[in-house]
């Protein structure tokens, strides 16, 4: 059992080596030394309390979106609308916080989450509900829902929800109420626990439930799982809301625990990077934490990278393609490695945009 | 095409016409301003729209033509604004289209990684590489292609202005079409390229080599996606912004399905929504109905997914049978 | 003059875990039928695409018109005049029948293909040959018969010397079957070689003038249709003796448990597949129904195990109006169903055993309790069908895909018998699978009738639905054509009907 951990990880963790290396290349392109930018990287992520604090608060919004990601992928849709189910869960969640007060903590919290994830299901389902019932490809449809997602929280928060105190032109909400912020227990914020947890019951729904057997063999097989009595249209279309949930949840807790408010252009090109942790994770549910440690600790690193190596902050993402595409293209590795040919590791969902 | 949905388009295409009329009679400079916006916007949906195709007609999704777009922009203002010559700039536009194309078709088709997959890869990395690299101190140094007027044709009235006195680009695009069309319909290459996207055993049982062919076309139709990006970069824009392709890449699919898969058809469907775009400069700029900018700029995208949706329900836009699966020697 | 238009001497061909190929020789000289025998697993589609040039020879060597070759690719072979017709039409649909048959040869004019010239051609060689087709028709709109012609003008486009045809009647009417066999006695006689491979005793005994067996990768047995016996080639085929017919009681059939009324069905394509059916099958009795492929079978059996809708007519089981009804409805009054396709709707490849063993049961005590699977009482299942059902594998934890096309087959059997059930619906049974899983699920599936179950089989094979049928139905064109006891009819008969000839 063991063994087969190990093998599952050693393509994911020699595709970070390589795309670290890599890196560095591209580092020493700008004049600048690959050791210093990659110790001040880990100094910035791991170094003290308020840096671990950061990882985490990084990490938190890349679990959900790998999340979001990987529980579409074991129904064989590929979500990326994660970008628009951010902003719209942000958005919603702040609306409720900031808009609502005189509420407890114990109703307004859960409240404000609440809207965010809803406001998730309906970006994602709609996509899902699409897909089955006209086969439109979810893909289309996601990225078209991350522009539309994107203009309608523009027009939010620089309009009706429009923070107009003091002297403030900005496109953003106002502060949330105190009720709705998310606390933070030491160097951990709730709002990562809260992922860890949503990782968890990702697994087991996936793994040990009716439901998850329903997914995973739509997702497999969609013409075994009709034969079987599942409902298929049915599946893809609660899978997909359950991923914009998912994402949108990252949004919200971004809002109500990073932000404390919703503004327009912060976030942006956060919703891709789960792409990239859930084939990190090979679109594992428990897979998704590590990852997202990783990747967190890079961007909470990132500041620091730049103020003490004078490297740009956008080659974490030029890192993050890299790694990408050595996961993708696991033959590459394993060539390296000398591994075996497993062909059961390659992930695949390859299909045309109508109907099947 | 059966016959009752050749007597629609008839029909459609004498209502736009007949409106087309009515609107230039009323404001002759607003409809020429929004025609000729349309056909600006079309072209760069049309050379994404063929990029696509010629993929997909061979049985290989590319969903990268967004990132082809963004990083062919990039290096077309790059070397323009270093070399001073917009032509050096095209060139090295196309030459990043097809060095992409052959990068999809080597992790899709000699990798066998998942297409879809390795699209997303293309689109994440032209992200990052494009932003990290790009000098916000340079601009392109010299004026952005101008229109050339295609002698007497361009003093027609309206249809002079807007399909005879465009910049080169255009006019190649348009070029384009043609040959496109002639040889997927009509050539031996043209004939293969159906076959393998279709049936690519059929194909390898007659000696054609499905893989070296579909390497072939996905880089060629990268040329397309480069000629895109150069377009975007020196004639329609003039400069370049961090993710400047703006979601296009993807409209452009949109754009092949609703198209059919084919090079006049994708450019009709280019022209509706390029006339999306236009309209929404065009209110911008004019605010003529107190609609907030955010939701028209809102319009193509709902559009395309109307377009998406319907056509799967007419379900008679049908994709190559083998789009998307890898193909497995015997 | 050329002795030896096509050879294989001591060919051996190796795939991960296989010895497909053990050195094996065969030989055909110009104008001679040669027949390649064996069941499923034999090795015979392996041979023919090594001698075709889909695969490289691990060992050997291959002989064409007296001279050794080594095979780049298929193109190098027809190149060297052979042409291979498979099993599986190699055809693009889409595309017109005059496409398809110059693809790769395509004659041009001015650097574009020039189908004129094309289609001139392939009028002239479909005369002289009774292959007579509509050249600009679509591949798609064509009978799976016609396609087959297609598949041979292919061929002898290129001026083929000699003709592989792979399973070539398995789609055919008896009429059609003859027909062809008459067209391949015509090609010889302009001194074309044929190899034929098939697992059916009958047609080898017809045609062939050489018969090579083939077991498990290794040539058993040449011989002659002088000097062999339908029994003899079966044994060698297996290995042991075997019973051409299943040992079965008379039926005691009791009261209609499937009623079919007027029944209308789309195909895909949205046209009409089965064009106002109406059966009976009763309990306690097996009816079979044969046909060609393509005639509404596959189109008639979704509707009433519910994978497909209606657009006309009734379905009544056990007094239930099931028309339009989902899938998990119709079993759950009591039907079991053995899918056409087991790959496409039978089993999950990448699940194990287990999570197989309960594919369409798993929302149901004892295997789930309140949405949370219980997986010991699923994997004691899973053993158990195992165990009654003669399933070859390690442990019920692997992949399904690790097992052989007869052991799946017998677990989806087990799968759908392991409760008691009032109907059976099995298409296709013993589609692609061993005789030994073959006899077995034929036992069984007898072993259902006379518990008191009635049976609806589905089987293009007609052999089989003699041999296991009480009465006999005739699916043609979407329509029945008949039904027939059992006792009274024969091939001739049924073939008949078959090719839609009543009266």
């Amino acid at each position: 059992m063991s063994r087969s951990i190990l093998r599952s990880v050693a393509v994911p963790l020699a595709a970070v080596i390589l795309g670290l290396l890599i890196g560095a290349v591209l580092i020493i392109s700008q004049n600048a030394s690959p050791l210093t930018a990659y110790s001040s990287l880990l100094q910035g992520g791991l170094g003290d309390g308020d840096a671990l604090l950061r990882t985490l608060q990084k990490a938190t919004p890349l679990i959900f979106g790998g999340l979001s990601v990987a529980f579409a992928f074991k129904a064989g849709l590929f979500n990326i609308g994660g970008q628009g189910q951010l902003l719209v869960g942000a958005v919603f969640a702040a609306g409720v916080g900031f808009g609502v007060d005189g509420l407890p903590m114990v109703i307004h919290l859960p409240a404000a989450l609440i809207a965010g994830a809803l406001a998730g299901a309906i970006w994602g389902g709609i996509a899902g509900a699409l897909k089955a019932t006209t086969g439109a490809h979810e893909v289309i449809v996601t990225i078209m829902l991350n522009f539309v997602g994107g203009n309608l929280t523009d027009w939010l928060s620089a309009n009706p929800w429009k923070d107009n105190s003091g002297s403030n032109i900005v496109a953003r909400t106002p502060l949330v109420e105190d009720s709705a912020t998310i606390p933070t227990l030491g160097s951990v914020p709730v709002g990562f626990l809260l992922a860890v947890l949503a990782a968890a019951g990702c697994w087991f729904i996936l793994e040990r439930t009716t439901y998850g057997f329903e997914v995973r063999s739509v997702g497999h097989n969609r013409n075994a799982a009709h034969y079987a009595g599942i409902k298929v249209g049915w599946v893809m279309a609660s899978t997909m809301a359950v991923a914009g949930t998912l994402a949108a949840l990252g949004g919200a807790v971004e809002s109500l625990g990073v932000d404390g408010r919703f503004e327009a252009g912060v976030n942006v090109g956060l919703g891709f990077e789960g792409i990239t942790i859930a084939l990190l994770a090979r679109a594992n549910a428990l897979g998704v934490i590590p990852a997202a440690l990783l990747v967190g600790l890079m961007e909470a690193g990132a500041a620091r990278m730049q103020f003490k190596a004078g490297v740009a902050p956008e080659l974490i993402d030029v890192i993050q393609a890299l790694i990408l595409f050595f996961v993708a293209a696991p033959i590459i590795v394993r060539w390296l490695l000398r591994m075996r040919q497993d062909d059961s590791q390659q992930l695949q969902l390859g299909a045309g945009w109508g109907r099947t | 095409m059966k016959p009752r949905q050749r007597q629609l388009l008839w029909i459609a295409a004498a209502v736009i016409v007949a409106l087309i009329w009515g609107f230039y009679s009323a404001d002759g400079p607003q409809t020429t301003a929004v025609l000729a916006g349309t056909v600006r916007a079309a072209t760069l949906l049309a050379l994404g729209a063929m990029c696509g195709m010629i993929g997909e007609r061979s049985g290989i999704v590319n969903i990268g033509i967004e990132g082809q777009f963004l990083m062919s922009a990039f290096f077309a203002f790059t070397v323009t604004s270093m070399t001073g010559s917009l032509f050096m700039g095209t060139i090295a536009g196309v030459a990043t289209g097809l060095t992409m194309g052959w990068l999809l078709a080597a992790m899709a088709v000699g990798l066998k990684v998942d297409q879809i997959i390795a699209g997303t890869v293309l689109n994440i990395a032209a992200l990052g590489l494009t932003s990290f690299f790009y000098d916000r101190s340079r601009s392109l140094g010299v004026t952005k292609y101008t229109n050339i007027d295609l002698g007497p044709l361009a003093d027609i009235p309206l249809v002079g202005t807007v399909f005879f006195s465009r910049p080169p680009i255009t006019y190649l695009t348009m070029a384009l079409l043609v040959v496109v069309h002639i040889a997927l319909f009509r050539s031996v290459w043209g004939m293969r390229t159906r076959a393998i996207g279709e049936h690519p055993g059929a194909a390898d049982t007659v000696g054609i080599d499905v893989l070296r062919l579909r390497y072939l076309n996905v880089t060629l139709a990268g040329g397309f996606a480069g000629l895109g990006g150069s377009y975007l970069a020196l004639e329609a824009v003039g400069t370049f912004s961090r993710a400047m392709s703006g979601g296009r890449g993807f409209l452009a699919l949109a754009v092949m399905i609703f198209g059919r898969r084919t090079p006049f058809g994708a450019y009709a469907a280019a022209l509706v929504f390029g006339f999306t775009t236009a309209l929404q400069n065009q209110f911008q700029l004019k605010n003529t109905f107190d609609i907030p900018p955010q939701f028209v700029g809102m319009l193509p995208f709902v559009v395309t997914i109307v377009v998406v949706a319907l056509s799967g329900l007419v379900g008679s836009m049908r994709d190559p049978a083998a789009l998307g699966q890898t193909y497995e020697k015997g | 003059m050329t002795e030896l238009l096509l050879a294989a001497r001591n060919v051996t061909k190796r795939f991960p875990g296989v010895l497909a190929n053990d050195d094996v020789s065969v030989e055909l000289r110009p104008g001679r039928i040669l027949a390649l025998l064996g069941e499923n697993g034999a090795g015979k589609s392996t041979l023919v695409n090594v001698l075709f040039g889909m695969y490289r020879p691990d060992g050997g060597e291959i002989v064409i018109k007296d001279e050794i070759v080594d095979l780049r690719g298929p193109d190098d072979a027809i190149s060297r005049g052979i042409g291979m017709v498979h099993q599986h039409f190699q055809l693009v649909p889409p595309m017109s029948v005059v496409e398809n048959i110059v693809l790769g040869a395509e004659p041009t004019k001015l650097g574009l293909v020039d189908l004129d010239e094309a289609r001139v051609r392939v009028v002239e060689l479909s005369e002289r040959y009774g292959l007579e087709v509509d050249p600009d028709a679509l591949v798609e709109d064509l009978p799976v018969g016609m396609q087959q012609r297609v598949e041979i003008l292919k061929a002898l486009y290129r001026n083929a010397d000699v003709l592989i045809l792979d399973e070539p009647t398995g789609v055919l009417t008896p009429q059609e079957a003859d027909h062809l066999l008459r067209v391949l006695r015509g090609l010889t006689e302009s001194g074309v070689g044929i190899v034929f491979i098939t697992h059916k005793l009958r047609e080898v005994l017809a045609i062939a003038d050489d018969i090579v067996v083939l077991r498990a990768g290794r040539v058993v047995g040449a011989t002659t249709p002088t000097q062999a016996t339908e029994t003899g080639l079966a044994e060698m085929m297996v290995g042991r003796s075997v019973a051409l017919r299943v040992e079965k009681t008379v039926a005691q059939p009791g009261d209609v448990v499937l009623q079919v009324k007027d029944l209308k069905v789309d195909d895909d394509r949205g046209q009409l597949a089965v064009d106002g059916v109406n059966l009976q099958v009763r309990s306690g009795e097996i009816l079979g129904v044969a046909g060609v492929e393509g005639n509404g079978q596959r189109e008639l059996v979704e509707a009433i195990t519910g994978l497909r809708h209606t657009s006309a007519g009734e379905i009544t089981i056990n007094g239930e109006s099931l028309a339009n009804s989902s899938t998990r409805q119709v079993a759950q009054t009591g039907v079991g169903h053995i899918p056409e396709d087991r790959e496409k709707h039978g089993i999950v490849a990448v699940y194990s055993l287990a999570e197989n063993s309960v594919l369409n049961r798993y929302y149901r005590q004892p295997f789930s309790n309140r949405g949370i699977m219980r997986r010991e009482v699923i994997h004691e299942h899973a053993e158990a069908v195992v165990d009654e059902f003669d399933v070859r594998t390690p442990n019920v934890t692997v992949s399904v895909s690790s097992l052989s096309g007869g052991n799946k087959q017998k677990l989806i059997v087990g799968r759908e018998f392991s409760e008691d059930i009032e109907l059976l619906v099995a298409a296709q049974p013993t589609r692609g699978i061993d005789i030994g899983a073959i006899e077995f699920i034929h036992r069984r599936i007898v072993e259902q009738r006379d518990r008191g179950a009635a049976v609806l089989l589905v089987s293009a094979e007609l052999d089989e639905i003699l041999s296991l049928a009480d009465r006999i139905a005739v699916l043609y064109d979407g329509k029945l054509m008949g039904v027939l006891k059992a006792s009274l009819a024969n091939r001739e008969s049924v073939g008949l009907l078959m090719a839609g000839i009543t009266g």
